[in-house]
């Protein structure tokens, strides 16, 4: 049953096979066995799972099914849950109880899904390999040695080690994509906008997207059903008419255009992850795709220009944390800046330091003009490649990911080389683009290769038919790690 | 561009994050290598660019000047580091 898809775990509910507390319980027994060795999540809270399971058993009793209804889905500890201990990986916010819930909580809630637990993530959602958790490292189910990839690592693993039937995560740079290519998972970031930031707590504003991680595309569009739409407490919610994500899954692919950027291609790509994405091309092509070479010129910028952006907004986003209202305070302190400066010292951890020292220089009187100007200048060229591109293609595709996943440890101490690694995608994000990830094979360590597909705005509903297309003639996705 | 220890520190104190000589030393030299990758932007000719700062070029909402919010302050002190009488509690900044 673990590795059940959330169509056939609903219709097992709908027919009373088996009730949400039986189907908790058993995510849950699993989570608890598993999790001391994986770490994927920092809280479970069998108590509050099991209430919701209880009340998603009246729903169905009362004949009021949604198609996830009675499902256990692991939350991303960034979502403000409320009751529960919502720490987003930080000392910062370690004894947090959220009292309400974010917009995404209150739609799984309003859908009588089951929070199974709240997963583990990099401090404040900065990190790409889920090691500067305040709460510790996450393992990679498919090999121990290596990072699941961040900042949703922790849901990319439990997901990928059946831990949970799917989860959620957020994606400021790559964040969803890339751990669910590391773990072997589906994944999409939707365009900006789409799911509402109301409750989950914000990294870089202007990029933050919230999106389902789940075993397939189709785990993932019935999870959009829930999480998209307008909400008028986030400024940026888009109001759209409300679409159904399932709607494109049967159509044929014969005729696409699939755009391959060139400097995705290029040097820097590992050959084993390449050999993947090109044999998941031919499998496209077998289905009546076909290719067509595109540019992404500024691709290579997106990096620096990310690294102004991003820490620019996390450190005014970030200002909230001085130990007054909620959050850790500091024991000893004598005046109000000393209070401030040693809680906020003590409380976070190094790389979101790192973020926020960044972001205060490029923001400081004298530099703005020369970094976050023009970031946000080039910016504008990065969205615009991407419009010329979507002129000739129907869709984007390319590696998630220039390799498999590192080491633990490997690029920890290099914030450099670790931010390089976010290189294919990053821009997605600079453009407000939705990015799915996939996946499409094995490297050669054994460690799981993402395909990326980048769509144009609002196109979710047909990426995930891309996607779902795909899958229903490979089984790269049905495969689950061996586990402890 | 070359990133100063002076630098970190001032910087250290506008962030309001409290670091001692060695941290600053050790933050000077990790910000270093990433203003490093930061300055490959300036090599970028962007006369005449629209600076973006979100995805989709709307204007902002507006929306009746009304109450939305209600009371609730016992719950949101309850999770409060120090509060007195409904009040949060902070050193003296007034003598």
């Amino acid at each position: 049953m673990l590795n059940f898809s959330l169509k056939e775990l609903a219709d097992l509910l709908a027919a009373k096979k088996i009730s949400s507390v039986e189907l908790t319980t058993e995510f849950l027994r699993r989570a608890q066995a598993l999790n001391p060795h994986y770490n994927a999540f920092i809280t479970l809270n069998e108590d509050l799972s099991l209430a919701q399971a209880q009340a998603a058993d009246a729903m169905i009793a009362a004949g009021r099914v949604q198609p996830l209804t009675g499902i256990p889905i692991a939350q991303k500890d960034i979502f403000c849950a409320k009751d529960w201990r919502t720490t987003c990986g930080s000392k910062m916010l370690e004894s947090f109880i959220s009292p309400y819930d974010a917009h995404v909580i209150e739609q799984f809630n309003r859908a009588g899904a089951v929070n199974l637990g709240k997963t583990n993530m990099d401090e404040f959602a900065m990190g790409s390999s889920n090691e500067t958790s305040y709460f510790g490292t996450v393992k990679n189910p498919w090999d121990n040695a290596a990072v699941p990839g961040g900042s949703s690592g922790g849901s990319a693993c439990a997901v990928a080690a059946r831990m949970a039937a799917a989860a959620t995560g957020t994606d400021t740079g790559g964040s969803i994509r890339q751990p669910a290519a590391l773990c072997g998972i589906s994944g999409i970031k939707p365009t900006y906008g789409v799911v509402s930031r109301y409750g989950m707590i914000a990294f870089a504003s202007s990029l933050d997207q919230a999106g389902p991680m789940a075993k397939s595309a189709e785990d993932c569009a019935l999870m959009m059903n829930v999480m998209a739409g307008f909400d008028e407490r986030d400024s940026t919610s888009l109001q759209r008419e409300p679409e159904n994500y399932l709607r494109d899954l049967e159509q044929p692919l014969k005729g696409l255009r699939i755009g391959l950027p060139k400097e995705y291609f290029a040097e820097g790509l590992s050959a084993d992850v390449a050999r993947a994405v090109e044999a998941a091309l031919a499998e496209y092509r077998t289905l009546g795709a076909t290719t067509v070479d595109i540019s992404l010129p500024n691709t290579k910028l997106s990096v620096p220009v990310y690294y102004v952006l991003a820490p620019a907004e996390a450190s005014s986003n970030l200002s909230r944390f001085d130990g007054v209202r909620y959050g850790h305070r500091a024991k000893n302190y004598g005046d109000l800046n000393d209070m401030y400066s040693k809680s906020r010292s003590e409380g976070f951890g190094a790389e979101v330091k790192r973020r926020i020292l960044i972001g205060t220089y490029v923001l400081s009187h004298g530099y703005y003009d020369a970094y976050y100007l023009q970031a946000q200048k080039i910016r504008r060229l990065i969205a615009q490649d991407f419009t010329a591109a979507f002129q000739k293609c129907d869709v984007i595709m390319g590696p998630t990911t220039p390799s498999t996943a590192f080491n633990l440890g490997e690029k920890s101490g290099d914030p450099v080389s670790m931010y390089l690694s976010d290189i294919y995608t990053i821009a997605v994000n600079l453009a407000g683009l939705p990015g799915l990830s996939i996946p499409c094979g094995f490297g050669d360590n054994g460690r799981p290769v993402g395909l990326q597909i980048i769509g144009d705005y609002f196109s979710e509903a047909k990426m995930l038919g891309v996607a779902h297309q795909y899958q229903r003639v490979t089984d790269w996705h049905q495969l689950s790690p061996k586990v402890m | 561009m070359s990133l100063t220890l002076n630098d970190v520190k001032k910087v250290a104190y506008l962030a309001r994050i409290a670091v001692n000589e060695t941290e600053a030393e050790a933050a000077l030299h990790k910000l270093s290598g990433i203003f490093c990758l930061i300055e490959e932007m300036q090599a970028v000719d962007t006369a005449g660019v629209l600076p973006m700062s979100h995805a989709q070029d709307l204007s902002q909402r507006l929306r009746e000047d009304s109450v939305t919010e209600i009371n609730q302050r016992d719950c949101f002190q309850a999770i409060a580091p120090q509060v007195e009488n409904g009040l949060y509690l902070v050193p003296k900044v007034i003598e």
